[in-house]
C-alpha cells in the first residue's frame, strides 16, 4: 500500500513538473499565414485568429507540437516558420549553410595569413658565459637586499 | 580587390540577387487573369476539388456546369467580407431560380470560426475551403473579399478585387445571366 502511495506521489511530481505550454511559447514558431511574418510580431486580424486558435488548444491541454499539428492541419503546411524543403524552400536551408561555410574558409583564409605575416620573436642573442651570468646573479641578489 | 577574389565574389553576390529576385517574383499574385479580362478576353477558370465547409465531401465549379457562378473568397477575420456577406446571400436568393448562384471560397481560416461567421451572418449558399490557398493563387488572389464572375461556360468574364457592390453586379452580372450556355 505504501509502495503504491509513494508511486502516486511521484506520477504526480512529475506531472506537475511538466511545464505548461504558453502563447509565447507556440507563437515564435508560426506564420501569420496571411502576412508571412512572425505570428508574435504581427497585428493582423488573421493573427488574432490564429492566437485565439493556440490560447483555446492550451485550455484542451495539448502539447507545443499537438498545437502545431493542429495548427497544420487547420491552416496548411504554411503556417509554421521553418520552411518545408521543397522548391524555393529549399534555398532557406542552403543559403544559410553556404554563408556559414563561406564565412569558415574566410576565416582559415584569414588566419593563415596573418599567421605567415605574425614577425617571428626577436632573437634573444647569445647566451651569457658561467662568469657573466654568475656576476649578474650576485648583482641582482645585492639589488634585491 | 585582389584579382584573385574578384571572380568569386562577384559571381556569389550575383547569385544572392538572383536568388532574392526569383523569391519575391515568385511570391507576388499572379495578374495575368486581370490583364486578359482587361484584354476583352474571358478566362478558363481553374477548377480544383476542394473540401466542403461544413460538410463531408468536396466541391468545385465543375459540379456547376452550365451554370453563372458568382465566386467569392472570403475569411471569417476579414472585416470586408462581414459587410459584403449580406449582398451575397441577397444575391444568391435572387439569381438561383435563374440557373445561377454564390459559391464561396473560405480561405486560410479556422473551421469552427469560419462556421460561427455564416451562422451569424445568416448565409446559406456553399463555401468551399482552401486552407492552403491554392486556388486562390490560381485565382491571383491578392486581398480579401474578391470575385469573380464565371459565365455559363466556365470562363471568368469579370473580377472584383476588393469588396463587391451591388452596382458592380448590377453591371456584370445581368448581361452574364441573359447568356444561354
Amino acid at each position: 500500500m505504501r509502495v503504491l502511495i509513494a508511486l502516486a506521489l511521484l506520477l504526480g511530481l512529475s506531472a506537475a513538473a511538466e511545464p505548461q505550454v504558453t502563447l509565447p511559447d507556440v507563437e515564435d514558431e508560426v506564420m501569420c499565414v496571411e502576412c508571412r511574418t512572425a505570428l508574435n510580431v504581427s497585428s493582423a486580424p488573421v493573427a488574432d485568429q490564429q492566437r485565439a486558435f493556440i490560447r483555446d488548444r492550451i485550455a484542451e491541454g495539448m502539447t507545443k507540437e499537438q498545437i502545431k499539428a493542429a495548427l497544420v492541419e487547420e491552416y496548411g503546411p504554411d503556417v509554421l516558420a521553418e520552411p518545408s524543403g521543397g522548391g524555393f524552400d529549399i534555398a532557406a536551408w542552403l543559403v544559410p549553410g553556404a554563408l556559414v561555410a563561406l564565412a569558415g574558409a574566410g576565416v582559415v583564409l584569414l588566419a593563415g595569413r596573418w599567421r605567415r605575416r605574425t614577425p617571428e620573436p626577436a632573437d634573444a642573442g647569445p647566451d651569457l658565459d658561467p662568469g657573466d651570468a654568475r656576476r649578474l646573479d650576485a648583482e641582482l641578489t645585492a639589488f634585491d637586499k | 580587390m585582389r584579382p584573385r577574389l574578384y571572380w568569386p565574389v562577384s559571381l556569389a553576390a550575383a547569385a544572392l540577387v538572383a536568388l532574392l529576385t526569383y523569391g519575391v517574383a515568385s511570391t507576388g499574385p499572379d495578374t495575368s487573369i486581370d490583364e486578359r479580362l482587361a484584354a476583352g478576353e474571358r478566362v478558363e477558370a481553374p477548377v480544383r476539388d476542394l473540401p466542403v465547409l461544413g460538410a463531408d465531401g468536396t466541391g468545385s465549379l465543375a459540379d456547376h456546369a452550365g451554370k453563372v457562378v458568382v465566386l467569392n473568397v472570403w475569411a471569417s477575420w476579414c472585416e470586408p467580407c462581414k459587410t459584403e456577406m449580406p449582398l451575397l446571400q441577397r444575391t444568391h436568393e435572387r439569381i438561383e431560380p435563374r440557373d445561377a448562384l454564390v459559391l464561396g471560397i473560405d480561405m486560410q481560416d479556422s473551421t469552427e470560426r469560419a462556421l460561427a461567421f455564416l451562422r451569424e451572418e445568416g448565409i446559406e449558399f456553399t463555401s468551399l475551403r482552401d486552407r492552403d490557398r491554392e486556388y486562390a493563387r490560381e485565382l491571383g488572389v491578392s486581398a480579401y473579399p474578391e470575385t469573380f464572375l464565371i459565365d455559363r461556360a466556365g470562363r471568368i468574364a469579370a473580377a472584383r478585387r476588393g469588396p463587391v457592390t451591388e452596382e458592380w453586379l448590377d453591371e456584370h452580372l445581368e448581361p452574364l445571366l441573359e447568356e444561354r450556355a
